[in-house]
């Protein structure tokens, strides 16, 4: 790779131009700390020139969404981002998508709540991506990156995904991850798929006038019971495949460790320091970093809790992730959560405190 | 080898414009590098710091709580910061407006007077880069023919004509830690 392939930038602004080099075809937002540099820098690249891109500040974040449901409706690559606050404002429409199976994609790069809370990192909205925080039966597939690379790398990832399983994917991001500058290799460049290409790949779209076939609705409503269980059921199965199949993780120096911390995203990065840290201490330490945080690394946890004497789950929020790591543990080893939250983020330091806090015999 | 850099200031001194020409140059030579701004309602006067690692190695955290060198350019910032330097570490600070000096005697402080050098080169906004030529006298990071490079690509080119005058200010830097 040449040296000039390499670039330096924040992740906000990583995620925008990989958005217009994987054939996004629209973008519909609204500004909010500390995202604001993606529909900044899509606006100063103007891609509406260059591939065709929209992109549209909206009026509001339930706008965004909606404005998503339409273009994911009829089968255009559209994606919104915003940050909690902004996410909470969109949870209606993100059932709407799930309960209708319009593919969408969804970023969040988090600060601090509850509220309007601190313009801070923070990671305090796993449940809302993970539980969702609409209504009824449904989830979305999350990524969470832990670098500038994994910003621009997970928006076609997110899209395959989401056109596959016709499911909305969010990226879960934060503060840190969207405002810190790295080395990053952008993706080359991919067309925005034809209005032929969508007939061929979605036959499911709206996309106006369609003679050869019977119109297409997409709606989240169905008033008959017997239908709506059969549409649940027909979606419990499509989690259940993506449970068998879409889980992501990575892990560094688990072979020989007794003791794991399980972190995502930014916490991982600080984990990673503090577990070079403690090696040097020989303290037998590893990580597990989830990359999809639905569907969970579950069995991989379960399989890992075998050989640890104890597990930190380290989150820059109160101790939600540490919920699905006890169900996947079951008891067979201690479980401990460290985190910190108002938007301050814990150092290397305070997690080899907070391990040797809970983990006393170390 | 790492290096883990704390620049802070006011807001308006050019701080992270300082720590985003370093990392961009450290790019340039093949290193790794990360920078992570203190983010927040900034404004001119207020503070402002950005934390920047250079590395021959991965580097893990974007966030660190103690520095191998601090670079400080205003009294609340030396308040904060001068306590996290590491032993044998450098503090290299603006003597202007500092009313009390570094008291560390385990680590190497250089003061510098940017601020009246900047005034000296009728170039005020010269100031960050001043301070950036001080900071690779003392660790020379990167090549400052790398610096100069990437000054061109990061400014936008209606700003080409300020390269001499950085170049300039990068060297008068330099320069001043080389007479101490």
């Amino acid at each position: 790779m040449a040296q000039s392939d390499i670039l330096l930038m924040k992740g906000n602004e990583a995620i925008a131009h990989a958005a217009i080099r994987c054939g996004c075809d629209g973008y519909f937002g609204y500004p909010i700390t500390p995202q604001s540099e993606i529909l900044e820098t899509l606006a100063s690249e103007k891609p509406w020139e260059t591939t065709g891109m929209v992109v549209l500040q909206a009026e509001s974040e339930v706008a965004s969404i909606n404005m998503l449901y339409g273009g994911g409706g009829a089968g255009k690559r559209v994606m919104t981002s915003s940050s909690s606050p902004g996410i909470a404002l969109m949870q209606e429409g993100i059932t709407y998508l799930a309960g209708a199976e319009i593919p969408a994609l969804i970023v969040n790069v988090q600060r601090g709540g509850p509220g309007l809370g601190t313009i801070q990192p923070s990671q305090g909205d796993y449940f809302q991506a993970t539980r969702g925080g609409g209504n009824g039966d449904y989830q979305v597939i999350v990524l969470a990156p832990a670098s500038v690379q994994e910003m621009a790398d997970f928006v076609d990832k997110a899209f395959t995904l989401a056109f596959r399983y016709r499911i909305p994917v969010m990226i879960l991001a934060d503060g840190i991850i969207g405002q810190m500058m790295e080395k990053v290799v952008l993706p080359p460049f991919k067309p925005r798929r034809t209005e032929e290409e969508i007939r061929r790949d979605c036959p499911w779209a709206t996309i106006g006038r369609t003679p050869d076939r019977k119109p297409n609705i997409l709606t989240s409503l169905e008033l008959r019971p017997e239908a709506m269980e059969q549409h649940n059921l027909h979606l419990q199965a499509k989690y259940r495949d993506i449970e068998a199949c879409e889980v992501l993780y990575e892990e560094e120096q688990t072979a020989d460790a007794r003791y794991l911390i399980v972190a995502f995203g930014s916490a991982a990065r600080i984990a990673q320091k503090a577990i070079d840290i403690m090696r040097g201490q020989d303290i037998a330490v590893g990580l597990l970093r989830p990359v999809t945080l639905w569907p969970f690394p579950t069995e991989r946890v379960r399989q890992l809790s075998t050989q640890m004497k104890g597990i930190l789950s380290f989150e820059i929020n109160a101790g939600q992730m540490v919920q699905d790591i006890r169900l996947a543990v079951e008891g067979r080893t201690r479980v401990a959560h460290y985190g910190k939250m108002g938007g301050i983020v814990p150092t290397p330091d305070e997690v080899i405190t907070a391990m040797h806090t809970e983990f006393t015999e170390l | 080898m790492t290096q883990e850099i704390i620049i802070s200031g006011f807001g308006g001194q050019g701080v992270l414009s300082m720590g985003k020409i370093l990392a961009y140059s450290a790019l340039m030579e093949g290193k790794e590098v990360s920078w992570m701004p203190a983010y927040g309602p900034e404004q001119r006067g207020g503070t402002a710091n950005v934390t920047v690692i250079v590395s021959d190695e991965r580097i893990s955290s974007p966030i660190v709580s103690t520095f191998d060198t601090a670079v400080i350019l205003n009294q609340p910032s030396l308040d904060r910061f001068e306590s996290t330097v590491k032993p044998g570490g450098t503090l290299i600070y603006d003597g202007y407006g500092i009313s009390q000096p570094p008291r560390r005697t385990d680590i190497t402080v250089y003061r510098i007077d940017a601020m009246d050098a900047a005034a000296e080169l009728g170039n005020a906004k010269g100031f960050n880069m001043i301070v950036l030529g001080a900071l690779l006298k003392v660790h020379p990071l990167v090549r400052i023919d790398n610096v100069l490079q990437a000054l061109r690509k990061t400014l936008p080119e209606r700003h080409h004509h300020l390269l001499p005058a950085n170049e300039e200010a990068l060297r008068k830097g330099m320069s001043i830690i080389e007479q101490q």
